[in-house]
């Protein structure tokens, strides 16, 4: 017995919303960052199911949910490095206390 | 039937975490829900039976990326971080919710007026065959994905030396 497919999009679009509303609400980079991650697996879970039910003979959502988990990667790396930089800098890893991008 | 008992499982796994990693104010606790929120969609792929991009989610996502984070917050500051606690605004809590609730009440409701969805066919229960995921991997004719394999290699490869130019102590200026 087959699960429909609204299912699967209206989980991954309340997962998305989920993302958002701790993007608009949080003051912490990393807690920023940690929503921005919710939002990505969101949409590549909307990538698999698409490919998955609606072309099952084909595999590009396949692969662009497998390069976006590598970008994925590669973000965090590079953002997580500025964060630390930040808080060298600041002392202080809330998004309020960054007022020019340099000293 | 048994599909649906482990959606449902999943979908609530899946949602309570990420409500409470947005809503959690420990940076902590936080990643941890984000690692649940991560083994739940992998075990979504694994219910679409896409075994090999559940596996690439466990050993990327939760097994990389979460670690990272970890490292982070452990390394950064041993008082600010690891028991800090944010103080949210409750103005902009309710201003978020709101500007929030209108996004997915306007998604949703295209999503599942949509009729595209309808012609969808049943899904068949197979596993994607490793050597077709191989074979489209690395292969160079059409539908086939060697370039983007070489060029994620590459970008990863400088994302690794940005980050560590990045986050490297200098020396003088």
């Amino acid at each position: 017995m087959n699960i429909p497919v609204e299912c699967y999009l209206v989980l991954s679009s309340l997962l998305f919303f989920i993302g958002v509303f701790g993007f608009v609400t949080r003051r912490n980079l990393i807690a920023m960052l940690i929503s921005i991650e919710l939002v990505l697996n969101a949409a590549d879970l909307n990538f698999a199911v698409f490919n998955r039910v609606l072309f099952p003979g084909q595999l590009e959502g396949f692969f662009f949910t497998l390069f976006s988990m590598g970008v994925a990667a590669a973000e965090t790396a590079v953002a997580i490095a500025i964060i630390i930089n930040v808080y060298r800098n600041f002392h202080s890893d809330q998004v309020n206390s960054i007022k020019n991008m340099k000293l | 039937m048994a599909n649906i008992i482990m959606f449902c499982i999943l979908a609530v796994v899946i949602l309570g975490s990420a409500v409470m990693c947005v809503t959690t104010k420990r940076i902590m606790r936080a990643a941890t829900f984000l690692l649940f929120v991560l083994f739940g969609i992998a075990g979504i792929y694994f219910l679409l039976d896409y075994t090999f991009l559940g596996a690439a989610q466990i050993s990327v996502y939760a097994g990389g990326i979460t670690m990272l984070y970890i490292f982070a917050i452990q390394l950064v500051s041993k008082r600010t971080l690891q028991g800090l606690v944010e103080r949210l605004k409750g103005s902009r809590v309710v201003v978020g919710a709101l500007a929030t609730l209108a996004g997915l009440v306007t998604v949703v409701a295209v999503l599942l007026k949509n009729q595209f969805i309808n012609a969808a066919l049943g899904t068949s229960d197979t596993e994607v065959p490793m050597e077709q995921i191989g074979k489209a991997l690395v292969g160079s004719g059409k539908y086939e994905y060697v370039l983007p394999f070489e060029f994620i290699s590459l970008f990863l490869l400088a994302c690794i030396v940005g980050g560590i130019m990045m986050a490297r102590k200098e020396e003088e200026k």
